[in-house]
């Protein structure tokens, strides 16, 4: 083996990365050559000082009770559901009650149906978007920065519209993942409410009326059109957040893909 | 949708690694208070995402999203330092007489070693970390960084070399001024 293969593989060497033939290959060359041997001391030296040194960061004291509470609080989001519907369950008083209960908890008791999961997912991702800080990637009430931020980042592009004039300014966009695929996340905001609209291509062709879904003081609304699923979620009351919905179907042209 | 055992699933095998993930994340940041930020993103993302582990290595599974957590962040706050050197990547390992220098590592105080990893770029300081900090093989730094195996053994390369380099560099320097 040559030098300069030598010094091409000694990384290798180095990290027990190489198989046997290679690694006797070294070997030998290092026994023969000083200025090789060298060069491998040299990086010898310079991991013992990397790995003996106090260079490993521990996580500080109070970082695992945050990371704990957070997580916590997190999953606790995506659980009430179901301790919602045992609530109520305790509330019955009459069979009629009960029966009807019982029956709208099969869907849970059976999992939860595709379209169940999927608005579960829209609130977590609406409820993770205002928690840790990371509601935008790109904050911009301008369209024109806030479309162009999402080339090459997704293979369709979102229609953005500001609606500032109809009291929804718009406050940027974000990627996110929903149903397993990234999302365009577009975020508007109502005074003190901050607005959702997620946005992805639809895998069936048909388009789909709007659907409502109330569920943990959120409201959601999600249709179909031109080849797009659109979801509007927040806690903004159902009337403001329909004519935020009526405003985005009528605003937004077709959303093109690429 | 999780359920109260898959949480306590999750705070057994994922949380144990909080050490490796602010480890990685401090590095990456070269902050405190961003990398506690950035651990706890990316532990409620490992927890999104947690029914899609099926067992494994969960330390590296862990290290994927603090990763890629980290870059996020990095590419919003600090766009500027991820400029990695096109023809630093391809280029392959020249120099091909070996320097035959010696280190000097002894007088390289721990300081000096930690200013040099840091002025690394983020991508070759992180198979840096990732290698002799967590000990990972090729294989798991290759899943975690998202690179080929050959990346990440030539981007190893340069940034032991880097490492050197700038350890010994003032050393040079020292040398010149007496000379002049």
């Amino acid at each position: 083996m040559s030098c300069h293969e030598t010094q091409d593989l000694i990384h290798g060497y180095l990290d027990g990365e190489l198989d046997l033939v290679r690694n006797l290959a070294i070997e030998q060359h290092l026994q023969s050559c000083q200025a090789c041997a060298q060069a491998y001391r040299n990086q010898q030296a310079l991991r013992s000082a990397i790995r003996t040194g106090s260079l490993y960061f521990k996580a500080p004291a109070n970082l695992q009770k945050r990371v704990r509470s957070a997580t916590r609080k997190a999953s606790k989001a995506e659980t009430r559901p179901q301790v919602w519907s045992w609530r109520w369950l305790s509330v019955g008083t009459s069979l009629a009650v009960l029966a009807i209960i019982t029956w709208s908890l099969v869907p849970f008791l059976t999992g939860p149906s595709a379209d169940d999961r999927l608005a579960q997912e829209v609130i977590s991702a609406h409820v993770r978007s205002l928690m840790v800080n990371h509601l935008v990637d790109v904050s911009s009430s301008d369209q024109h920065t806030v479309k162009p931020w999402f080339n090459g980042k997704l293979d369709f592009s979102p229609p953005v519209k500001d609606l500032t004039d109809y009291g929804f300014p718009l406050v940027g966009g974000r990627l996110d993942y929903l149903n397993n695929r990234p999302v365009a996340a577009l975020v508007y905001r109502r005074q003190q409410h901050f607005i959702n609209l997620f946005i992805q291509p639809s895998s069936q062709g048909s388009e789909v009326d709007q659907k409502t879904v109330a569920r943990q003081g959120y409201h959601l609304f999600h249709w179909t059109k031109a080849g797009m699923i659109y979801w509007v979620v927040s806690d903004l009351n159902e009337s403001e957040l329909q004519q935020f919905a009526k405003l985005v179907q009528n605003q937004a042209s077709p959303a093109t893909a690429r | 949708m999780l359920e109260p055992n898959q949480l306590a699933r999750f705070e057994q095998t994922v949380l144990p690694h909080l050490d490796a993930a602010y480890n990685l994340a401090r590095w990456l940041t070269r902050n405190d208070q961003d990398a506690q930020d950035v651990v706890q993103e990316a532990y409620l993302r490992a927890l999104k995402f947690f029914g899609g582990f099926h067992g494994g290595e969960s330390r590296a599974w862990l290290l994927t999203i603090v990763r890629n957590t980290c870059f996020t962040w990095l590419r919003r706050n600090r766009g500027h330092e991820l400029t990695i050197d096109l023809e630093e990547e391809i280029q392959s390992l020249e120099s091909p007489a070996p320097n035959p220098e010696t280190v000097l590592l002894q007088s390289a105080d721990e300081q000096r070693l930690k200013q040099a990893l840091e002025e690394l770029s983020a991508e070759f300081r992180e198979v840096v970390i990732l290698r002799e900090l967590e000990g990972l093989s090729y294989k798991e730094i290759a899943e975690i960084a998202g690179v080929p195996i050959g990346t990440v053994m030539s981007r190893l390369a340069r940034a032991r070399k880097r490492l050197q380099q700038s350890l010994t560099a003032p050393l040079h320097q020292e040398v010149d001024l007496e000379l002049s």
